[in-house]
């Protein structure tokens, strides 16, 4: 691996200094693979991923208002729309947007948000892993 | 000459240090009709589920309150890392409403009861609030498609069907 780190006495070093400070202030994306992210949810839960499991978890309610599919679509492959603000919402299936799953701190994020709003509680990792393994299986 | 350009230059300098300047109030009334640039990191955050507002609809205490409740944000949960919500709170509180119409606290901590929000829509009949493509009020791009970059002119108005 190569680092070009700018020398003491580059004009950009200042400003690179800077960018460090305020990056330090949010916490720093982590970037990772789809596949990465599974393989680190499987080790939690300690057991295989099961797609149609994850499948079921999405498209079900779980005694409240919203399933998962409420604003990803079912299957969620194409634009979904915020179930209550109406906003467009970029597919969530890694093979037809490739940003999804590749900034660990983003899928946490959005998983205890979204948990907590489908399930009423934050998921479990195998819960998380049936779900990425279920969106890996969907193909353009 | 000099002045304003120096002037600019420290603003500058703020802005790359990640300090927003708290502005004098008697700004308020220009700040509010051109809108303040967004803070990237807060138009990335709350753009992920609607527009990002202008800090400058609602008053300095209802942004405190929304970003000290964000686990309930209008029945969903739109949880922040305290680092992030200390810095959107910063800036919020430094870009609020001043003007006097939004320095009043709206019912429910909606823009959209505030009462500058209400008189500037009341041509809009409750039948359109309602129609599929507007769905919610909170939906200010229905009907201002550059609303998400800080423009409500009302020629850009285009009412959906």
């Amino acid at each position: 691996m190569q680092l070009s780190l700018p020398s003491p006495l580059s004009p950009r070093a200042p400003i690179a200094a800077l960018a460090l400070a305020c990056a330090t202030l949010v916490p720093v994306a982590v970037a990772a693979t789809p596949v990465e992210l599974l393989a680190g949810y499987t080790a939690q839960a300690g057991a295989p991923a099961v797609p149609a499991r994850g499948q079921q978890f999405f498209t079900t309610r779980h005694g409240r208002d919203w399933s998962c599919a409420s604003c990803h679509g079912n299957p969620p492959t194409e634009t979904g729309k915020h179930a209550s603000t109406g906003k467009p919402i970029s597919p969530l299936a890694p093979a037809f947007k490739a940003e999804r799953f590749t900034d660990t701190a983003k899928v946490e994020k959005w998983f205890r948000r979204n948990c907590n709003d489908v399930v009423g509680r934050e998921c479990t990792a195998a819960e998380k892993a049936d779900v990425l393994s279920w969106l890996l299986t969907l193909k353009s | 000459m000099r002045i304003s350009l120096s002037l600019r230059a420290i603003a500058g300098l703020l802005a790359a240090l990640c300090i927003v300047p708290a502005m004098a109030d008697d700004d308020g009334h220009e700040r509010r009709a051109r809108g303040v640039p967004l803070l990237p990191q807060y138009q990335q955050e709350c753009s992920s589920c609607h527009i990002a507002y202008p800090p400058g609809m609602l008053p300095a205490a209802t942004w405190q309150r929304l970003m000290n409740n964000l686990p309930r944000h209008f029945g969903t949960d739109a949880s922040l890392d305290d680092a992030t919500v200390k810095q959107l709170s910063t800036w919020l509180t430094a870009n609020a409403g001043t003007y006097k119409r939004v320095r009043v606290q709206p019912p429910e901590d909606r823009i959209s009861r505030s009462a500058w929000f209400e008189r500037k829509h009341d041509e809009v009949a409750a039948s359109t609030w309602k129609r599929p493509a507007v769905k919610s009020a909170a939906n200010c791009a229905a009907c201002h498609p550059k609303s998400d970059q800080g423009n409500f002119n009302e020629h850009d108005i285009r009412i959906p069907r």
